[in-house]
């Protein structure tokens, strides 16, 4: 069990975390979800003991470690690049804890191979890593973090430098690989799908500080704050501000949206809302839906994403398949009356999607 | 501007090649028309970049001819073929402004100063750069020194051909959309044949009309987006784009039948499998696998569920073979054992992993 | 980044302050110390401030010592290092060649500086050295005993025989780390030759360049041991080179507060022009600094 109590890192006058409090359970997978320096990779190093906080405690397993550095701690840390040692061989590299711990021939020669075999590079431990691919390269990382039986297991975005298909195949690996460990597991990552498919628990950070904490599924379907939906949409989450008048929403003036059936307890008043784009439909120009000028379409196999433009503001919609507009084109954007997120003033939300 | 022929073409690194898989490149023929969109898409090691080099005359293959516009030009330096090129890596002259790294091809070409001036002056505009001009280019960032890389191609009107080199790997995830986009919009501008080299399905589907796949130095498939997504032409295809990838399971045919492990599945329409076709298989993509209760429907095992959000990736176990399903967002969660139902019309055959024609 | 938690980290700098501070600091303060005072033997030393310096400064065998050196370090750089640029340019960037090359570029750099000195002065000699010998043969006055010119000649042609090679290699290094694509690049913007020197070539070695210019110049600047060995100073004070004058003036001379003075005059000409090298060729990298900021 890792706890971090208040904790807050200044650099250089700036707080690069604050008020930090999070508390980590062994044998679960932790992610920590946010944009780039949203304060992950920080947080990361402040657990490890590469850095000390500025004010508030650590605590592991009941054991007060602020400012302990890391080699007198039980750490494993696994980057974004690829670390190895290019002058060992991938067996010496995965060994290379267990001899600075001088454990005996046989146990390292029994460890490697185990956590070789479970990550699929037994046939490589004679090569070098540079012989190997990226894929291959960070599954040596991965079994050098396994083979050194942590108590905290630090990821720090390991599959952003890979291939999408590695990606792919890593990541449902992974949570099988280290939940077993019993060691606590963080993972820190910018993608929201990434934290969805591996993660139990999901930490989400915005500007240093925790926006919001729970269960994948759980902020998925009602983020409380309109910073954590963002963090939880992709591709971003389309917002727009409107005035609720009774079943209709304005913006723009005269111009409306439909509101939802779990909209109707709302008082009616200003309000933002927020729609993920897979319920953003597209259709010809008609006059129900919002008019909007088609910017450019993105395919990524088997999804079209469509960014379109109306009044200065650019929503995405998701669509299945593979669809051909053109920039320029104009359409139609219909959203989903009944999938609109509603947030208040302050950015709380006080309506989300029923089911 | 030109149409790019390349016939016969196949490459090795070897001096002395004594087998076929000394090929960085095997045999090839492939026709570009002038002013298209193409993608050489792939797997690294593929082949694609060799093919880029041959073409861009950095490389002389081993064997075939490279026509530009019906002329021979495989003997040709890259200089005079009047190609443009952009790399992985930014290049940009360091001690330049960003105004002498767009005028550099053309001052090399000895084009009067004036003409230099309102051609820099132009392209800074489309690309968005005009602030910088007096800029030293290497006090910009990177996506801006690779847009500078891209100028140095579009500021020659008589450019052959556009090439990119997997040009946004050191480019920040947030601003690569933006240089997409602005890709697209410049290829629709100017009209340059552009031939774009990526492992990266989304950013070669999104830029070009054509994709050309490959794998181990063979051209697998050459199509549109759309079509690689609904009838990939090859096993690899199917497996490479799209994720997860397509689920491909080995099957036998029997007259109208497709029997997979043991399970006959009625598919409507007559295949014809190639003389001596050795390995069938049967490809569908996990979006068209649909969870059923029909009485026809197969009885699978549901191993796991992966939610990525706005839709679920469900592991099903069929007697021995393991397939994957994508559910909608909003559909109930499957679990135990439930029935499946393929669609028909984007279930395909494979003969040694190469597409079979389906006639109803 | 907040790096160490302790200040463990010091005493792994300690041992390397402490030779410092027993090789640099200490004598050099020595120095300073004598440079302010007076001895006339017996360990008795009267303090008499600036004179030393102001005698130095004044001396007319100072400023000419000084201008021989700077000509000296003049010439050698304007030789050397568009020489080994020449030479780095034209070595092989693979194959056989390079390893080749690389060894006999090598060689020179091997050879300790008073054995350098040894073999020009035999070589250089008009009765028994090949070249002085043939230079004579061809009816040219060769004489390095003799005439200042041909000791001038003799000292240079032996700086860059011994030191040219250092800049070559550094030259190599610089020029082999820049990536292939540049060249690619410029080919297709139909650069010539000339120009992927100027603006790829050129700008990519200016660190190592650097480097090689401050090599060249601190070494040069502090010459001893060649001419002390070839001319010994002479013919008359033709190579008698700041150093030279120095060693004269403390050994030959007894002269410690002068040479003291002289000594630390002579440190800091090669500080001030040593950093003012730096500062020019690196003028780019702190205005992108600068701007950075």
């Amino acid at each position: 069990m890792l706890e971090l109590k208040s904790i807050t890192k200044y650099e250089r006058g700036q707080a690069h975390v604050e008020g930090v409090n999070l508390s980590l359970a062994p044998g679960k997978l932790n992610i920590l979800l946010g944009p780039t320096l949203s304060g992950k990779t920080t947080l990361m190093r402040l657990m490890a003991g590469l850095d000390k906080p500025t004010s508030g405690e650590i605590i592991m397993d009941g054991q007060v470690v602020t400012g302990v550095p890391v080699r007198k701690r039980n750490v494993a840390m696994v980057y974004q690049q690829f670390v190895n040692y290019p002058s060992l061989s991938v067996y010496e590299n995965i060994a290379s804890p267990l001899r600075v711990r001088r454990a005996t021939n046989r146990e390292i020669k029994q460890k490697v191979e185990g956590a070789a075999e479970i990550l699929g590079i037994k046939e490589f431990l004679r090569r070098r890593p540079s012989e190997l691919s990226g894929g291959q390269q960070q599954r040596i990382a991965l079994a050098r973090a396994l083979v050194k039986e942590a108590s905290l297991v630090l990821l720090d975005e390991p599959l952003a430098n890979l291939d999408y298909k590695l990606r792919e195949e890593l990541r449902t690996e992974l949570p099988r690989i280290f939940k077993r460990t019993g060691a606590v597991f963080v993972y820190a990552t910018s993608e929201p799908t990434e934290a969805m498919l591996i993660g139990d628990s999901v930490t989400c950070l915005h500007e240093g500080r925790i926006a919001s904490t729970g269960m994948a599924r759980r902020l998925y379907d009602h983020p409380n704050t309109l910073v954590t939906a963002q963090i939880m949409s992709d591709p971003p989450l389309n917002t727009i501000r409107i005035k609720k008048k009774g079943a209709v929403l304005e913006f723009d003036g005269d111009r409306h949206l439909h509101a939802g059936t779990h909209m109707e307890a709302l008082a009616d008043g200003p309000y933002e809302i927020g729609l993920r784009a897979h319920h953003l439909n597209i259709g010809a120009p008609t006059n129900d839906g919002i008019e909007a000028i088609v910017a450019t379409t993105e395919v990524t196999g088997s999804e079209t994403m469509v960014h379109a433009e109306f009044l200065g503001t650019r929503w995405v919609s998701l669509l299945h398949g593979v669809h051909a507009l053109n920039a320029g084109d104009k359409i139609s954007l219909n959203p989903d009356p009944n999938k609109l997120f509603v947030f208040d003033g302050n950015g709380a939300l006080v309506a989300a999607p029923v089911g | 501007m030109a149409r790019i022929d390349l016939e016969n073409i196949a490459h090795s690194y070897a001096a002395e090649p004594s087998s076929e898989d000394e090929f960085a490149l095997k045999k090839l023929n492939v026709s570009w028309k002038d002013g298209g969109a193409y993608a050489l898409l792939g797997p690294s090691g593929c082949g694609k970049t060799t093919l880029l080099n041959i073409i861009s005359g950095l490389l002389h293959p081993s064997q075939g001819t490279v026509l530009f516009n019906g002329a021979d030009i495989t003997s040709k330096s890259p200089e005079v073929r009047n190609i443009a090129q952009v790399f992985q890596f930014p290049v940009i002259y360091d001690t330049m402004t960003v105004y002498q790294n767009l005028a550099f091809p053309l001052q090399n070409r000895k084009i009067p100063k004036n003409e230099i001036n309102t051609r820099v002056t132009r392209l800074a505009d489309m690309l968005e750069l005009s602030k910088y001009l007096s800029r030293k280019a290497r006090d910009l960032s990177a996506d801006e020194k690779q847009k500078i890389s891209l100028g140095r191609g579009l500021i020659r009107e008589d450019v052959a051909a556009i090439l990119f080199d997997e040009p946004l790997t050191v480019i920040d995830p947030q601003l690569k959309w933006s240089l997409r986009s602005q890709l697209k919009r410049l290829h629709a501008e100017f009209n340059h044949t552009m031939i774009y080299v990526t492992h990266d399905q989304t950013e070669a589907l999104t830029f070009a009309d054509q994709v050309i796949v490959m794998s181990e130095g063979e051209i697998v498939q050459t199509a549109s987006p759309q079509e690689l997504f609904e009838r990939p032409a090859h096993t690899f295809v199917g497996r490479f784009i799209g994720s997860p990838g397509m689920n491909v399971m080995p099957c036998t045919i029997d007259n109208h039948h497709l029997i997979l492990a043991g399970h006959a599945i009625n598919i409507g329409c007559t295949v014809t499998l190639p003389t001596g076709a050795e390995r069938i298989e049967f490809g569908v993509r996990p979006e068209f696998v649909k969870i059923s209760t029909d009485k026809c429907a197969l009885p699978v095992t549901v191993e796991a569920i992966e939610d990525a959000g706005r839709y679920q990736i469900a592991r099903l176990k069929f007697c021995d073979l393991t397939l994957a399903a994508i559910l909608p967002d909003g559909e109930p969660q499957p679990s135990g054992n439930v029935g499946i139902m393929f669609d028909a019309e984007n279930s395909h055959i494979y003969a040694n992993g190469h597409l079979v024609g389906k006639r109803s | 980044m907040q790096k160490a938690h302790d200040h463990k980290a010091l005493w792994l700098v300690a041992p390397a302050l402490l030779l410092v501070a027993f090789t640099a600091v200490i004598p050099l303060m020595t120095v300073v110390n004598y440079s302010v005072q007076d001895t006339f033997g017996n360990n008795q030393f009267f303090w008499v401030g600036a004179e030393w310096y102001r005698e130095i400064l004044r001396s007319d065998r100072f400023h000419a010592a000084f201008l021989r050196q700077i000509a000296f370090s003049a010439t050698i750089l304007a030789i050397e290092i568009p020489l080994g640029l020449a030479i780095a340019l034209s070595m092989p960037k693979k194959g056989l060649g390079v390893s080749v090359c690389l060894v006999l570029m090598a060689l020179p750099l091997l050879i300790p500086w008073n054995v350098v000195g040894t073999i020009w002065q035999i070589f250089a000699r008009v009765d028994i050295g090949l070249l002085g010998h043939t230079l004579s043969g061809l009816g040219i006055d060769f004489n390095y005993t003799q005439n200042a010119g041909a000791a001038w000649v003799t000292l240079i042609i032996m700086d860059v025989w011994h030191w040219t090679s250092l800049v070559v290699l550094l030259c190599y290094a610089g020029l082999v780390a820049i990536p292939p694509a540049y060249y690619q690049a410029a080919r297709i913007d139909g650069a010539s030759r000339w120009a992927i020197f100027r603006y790829i070539e050129l700008p990519k070695m200016s660190r190592v360049l650097l480097i090689a210019v401050l090599l060249r110049f601190m070494d040069s600047f502090m010459i001893y041991t060649e001419p002390f060995v070839v001319t010994g100073g002479g013919p008359g004070n033709a190579t008698t080179f700041l150093s030279v004058d120095l060693v004269k003036m403390a050994i030959g001379q007894f002269d410690l507060g002068p040479a003291a003075a002289m000594s630390v005059i002579y440190f800091l000409i090669v500080i001030l022009v040593s950093w003012a090298f730096y500062t020019i060729m690196t003028r780019d990298d702190f205005e992108q600094y600068r701007r950075s900021q």
